[in-house]
This record gives structure tokens, sequence and C-alpha cells, in this order.
């Protein structure tokens, strides 16, 4: 094989001349940190709600959470993504007002979205493995303190809940930035979607390819560290782990 | 409001059936190829030999790392040529399913291999030890005692990553591979129906994976675990 390797490529001008090919990727980094970010915060907030839900003895309430998550993990990322970015403004009332704002925000909201009830169905999955794993005595004891249920879960069986499953969470939180690599099929400019940009404009595929996939791993290594610290501080004493 | 129109749907069948196959085909590999090299790098990583141990611990960490859109890009580059290098093949040659079976099966591996390295880890150290005290070797040990144990403890995880597998082949459409979902998009680009397209491919995607995923629960409780 006779590949030319042309580390220098990253801090040439691209073509328009207003920055460089490594400000393309910085700035597909940024998208992607972003994106994945707002999308996990929205994805913690609906997955507790799902997730408390199903735990809750109610049962038409349950059924509504279990078919929410059943829904979400058995279509493909990829096929829900486009659901939501071409079916959904053609179908829903507001779609028109969708289409007439700018593109790119069409796109990072659809992403967004998108990633946001995909990620919920799983997170909602461990927060009811963590309130099921909760002895029952913890929810007997702060409904015979006088709370209502509500507040049982409120004060008690969530925080505790929430502690037991920080492990699992964080490879979720992981899994949310792998995924929203997904979106550069909808054309948003990510780290993948500018990754392959510069190989169609330089031809450089390896250094781009090899670029791109360092990145990930940066951005995967920092938030291990970050949920490490999390989880240290989170530990709940008596349980396993724990020190 | 939207007009539905289902009709392209019937015409196109046998179209979406071919990609369906093509879908299917490449979990059947990633799965067997995956499972193989998978229980491998289990064996490695849990060995005592250090470099081996080392090797099969950074192969794990790097494909979980990375996203596998990323995985599939860099097979799609580097499997042709590769191929082209060593077969001698003709540069027209369409490489783009041998390149995604090879990307998927790597990809896969890594994840197999923590769930069979878990398993492993679950059969009892009296195992092992009641092998070797019968005067088995490693080789005859881990096939004849640990592995049949492992793996049936494990069937229920290896069979929903499965599932996750044959969702994540919709992949492939980074490489304009018509597996179903590719064929799907493409039907419905042509007859300007992509909202009905896209939304049948939901729906079959949801029944294939929801009743397996069924099948697999009511396993999982008939084992008694």
């Amino acid at each position: 094989m006779n590949y030319n390797w042309n580390w220098g490529i990253f801090l040439a001008q691209v073509p328009t001349g207003e920055t460089t090919y490594l400000g393309w990727l910085l700035s597909g980094l940024q998208m992607t940190v972003m994106l994945s970010l707002s999308a996990w915060v929205l994805a913690l907030a609906l997955g507790s709600i799902v997730g408390v839900l199903r735990t809750v003895p109610v049962k038409w309430l349950a059924g509504f959470a279990a078919a929410y998550v059943e829904l979400f993990r058995n279509i493909p990322l990829l096929v829900q993504l486009f659901i939501w970015y071409f079916v959904l403004p053609e179908i829903l009332p507001g779609g028109t007002a969708f289409k007439q704002i700018n593109p790119v925000a069409q796109q990072f909201l659809a992403s967004m979205v998108c990633l946001a009830f995909f990620t919920s169905a799983r997170v909602a999955e461990q927060v009811r493995a963590g309130i099921n794993s909760l002895p029952r005595g913890q929810k007997n004891a702060g409904l015979a303190l006088g709370f209502t249920l509500p507040q049982t879960y409120r004060h008690v069986m969530v925080p505790m809940a929430f502690r037991i499953i920080v492990p699992p969470l964080t490879s979720e939180f992981l899994n949310i930035f792998k995924n929203s690599a997904v979106c550069s099929t909808i054309g948003l400019l990510e780290l993948a979607a500018q990754g392959r940009q510069l190989v169609d404009y330089t031809a450089q595929a390896y250094e781009s390819f090899i670029a791109v996939t360092v990145l990930y791993l940066l951005i995967n290594m920092v938030v291990m560290a970050v949920m490490r610290q999390v989880e240290k501080r989170t530990r709940v004493p008596g349980y396993i782990g724990a020190k | 409001m939207y007009e539905y129109d289902w009709s392209s749907i019937p015409g196109a069948l046998p179209y979406l059936w071919e990609g369906m196959k093509v879908s299917l085909e490449i979990t059947f590999v990633a799965i067997v190829a995956g499972i193989v090299w998978g229980t491998l790098l289990a064996m490695m990583r849990l060995s005592n030999l250090g470099p081996l141990s080392w090797f099969a611990a950074g192969y794990v960490n790097l494909f979980r790392s990375v996203p596998l859109v990323m995985v599939l890009l860099w097979f799609f580059l580097i499997v042709p040529q590769f191929l082209r290098a060593v077969l001698g093949l003709d540069p027209t040659t369409d490489t783009r399913l041998a390149s995604a079976m090879v990307g998927f099966a790597l990809f896969e591996a890594a994840y197999y291999s923590e769930i069979i390295r878990a398993g492993i880890q679950s059969v009892p150290k009296g195992q092992v030890a009641a092998a070797y005290a019968l005067g088995m070797t490693y080789g005859q040990a881990m096939r004849l005692v640990i592995l049949p144990q492992a793996f049936r403890n494990m069937v229920p995880l290896l069979l929903t990553q499965a599932i996750i597998l044959f969702q994540d082949t919709s992949l492939v459409y980074v490489s304009a591979l018509a597996d179903f979902f590719g064929a799907a998009y493409k039907v419905g680009e042509r007859d300007g129906r992509l909202v009905e397209l896209l939304l049948f491919a939901g729906a079959v995607y949801f029944v294939i994976c929801y009743s397996a995923s069924y099948v697999v629960k009511r396993l999982h409780q008939g084992n008694g675990s």
C-alpha cells in the first residue's frame, strides 16, 4: 500500500478559508458534546419519571411506562432518528412551523429529542432496577412514618435508587456520546460527520479517522473520570463498592 | 393533514425482503464470528499471560469506546483495500457486504467477550479445581467443564445482545448498502413516500425485536433462573 501520510493537513486552511481542518474537527467535537449533554439531561429527567412509574402500584400507569420502554427499545436508533426528522414534521400539526426554522436547528432538535427518548427508555430500566433492588422495609418505613406514597418515593426510594445505579448510568452516559454519531446521517455536522467531510475534501482518510477516533476516546476518558468522582461521592455506606 | 398512501409498499415487498436477507445475513455472521472471537478474547483476558491479557483488554476497551458508525467507516475504508491487496480483487468488486460483516463481527466480539468473561467468572472456582484434579489440561477443562456451564448461564444475555446487533445492522446505511432499512429508505425516496416507508420499517423492526425479546424472556423464566 502506498498511502501518502500528511499530518500537516489539520493545519491547512479549508477551501472557504475561514478556519483550518482542525477547526472543523473541533467544531464537530463541540457539537457532539453539546448534543449529548443536552440529550442526557432530558433523558435523565424522562427516564426517571418513566422508571418510577414502572414501579408504582397503579396498573395503567405501570402499563403505560412498560409500553414506553418497549417502544423505544425495540426500534433501531437510526430508524427512530429518521422518524423524528423526516416523518413527524410531516404528520404532526406543528410540523410546518418546525420546517421553517433554521435547518441546523432542525437537525439539532430532532437529534436531541431522538437521543433523549432513546436513552430515557434505558435510564428508566436502570431506575426501575434500582428501586426494585431496595429492601422492602425502606418503602414500608416511609409509609409507617406517615409519608404518602409520592413522598416516600420523593424522599426515600428515589434518592437511594439513584445512588445505587450510578455505575450503570455511567455506561448509558458513555453510550449517548457514542450514539450521537448516528446523527451524522441526517446531516448534523457533529464529530463523525466532520471527519467524513474532511475525507471528502482532502482524501486523507486515515489521518482524519484516527483524529476522530482519538477524540471519541478522549470524550470517553473524561466522562469516566467525572463519573468516577460522582460515584465516589454518592456511594452508599454499607453497600458493595462502598468504603 | 397528511394524506397517507401505503400503495407503494405491496409492490416493493420482494425488494424489501432482499434487504431483510442482507440484514439477517450480517446479523448471523456477526453473531457466530463475534461469539467465537469473543470467547477467545475472554479467555485471553482471564489468562495469566500478561501480553495476551493486555491485548484483550486493550481491544475490548478500544472497540467499546468508539461509536459503531465510526467503526463501520473504518472498515469500509480498510477492508476493501486489504482485500484488493491480498486477494488481488478487481477494484470494482463490491466489497461493502464483506466489509460490513467484518466490521460488525470485530465490533460485536468486544461486547460478546465481556458477556462471556462474566459467564466464565460465574462458574464456581471448585469446578475448575475439580477439572484439574481429574488431570484435565487447561483446554480440556475449558472445553468440557467451564465453557458449557458458562454458556448455559449466558444464553439470555447473548440473545439480548443478538437483538441489539440486529437493530444495529441498520447502520450499514452509512455505506449505502441496501439492508432492510436501506431498501425501505430507497423505495420511500423513489416513490416520494418516505413517511409511509419509514413508519413501515419502524413497525417491522418493532414486531421482530419485541417478539424476539419476549421469547428470550420466556426462555429465561423457563430456566427457573
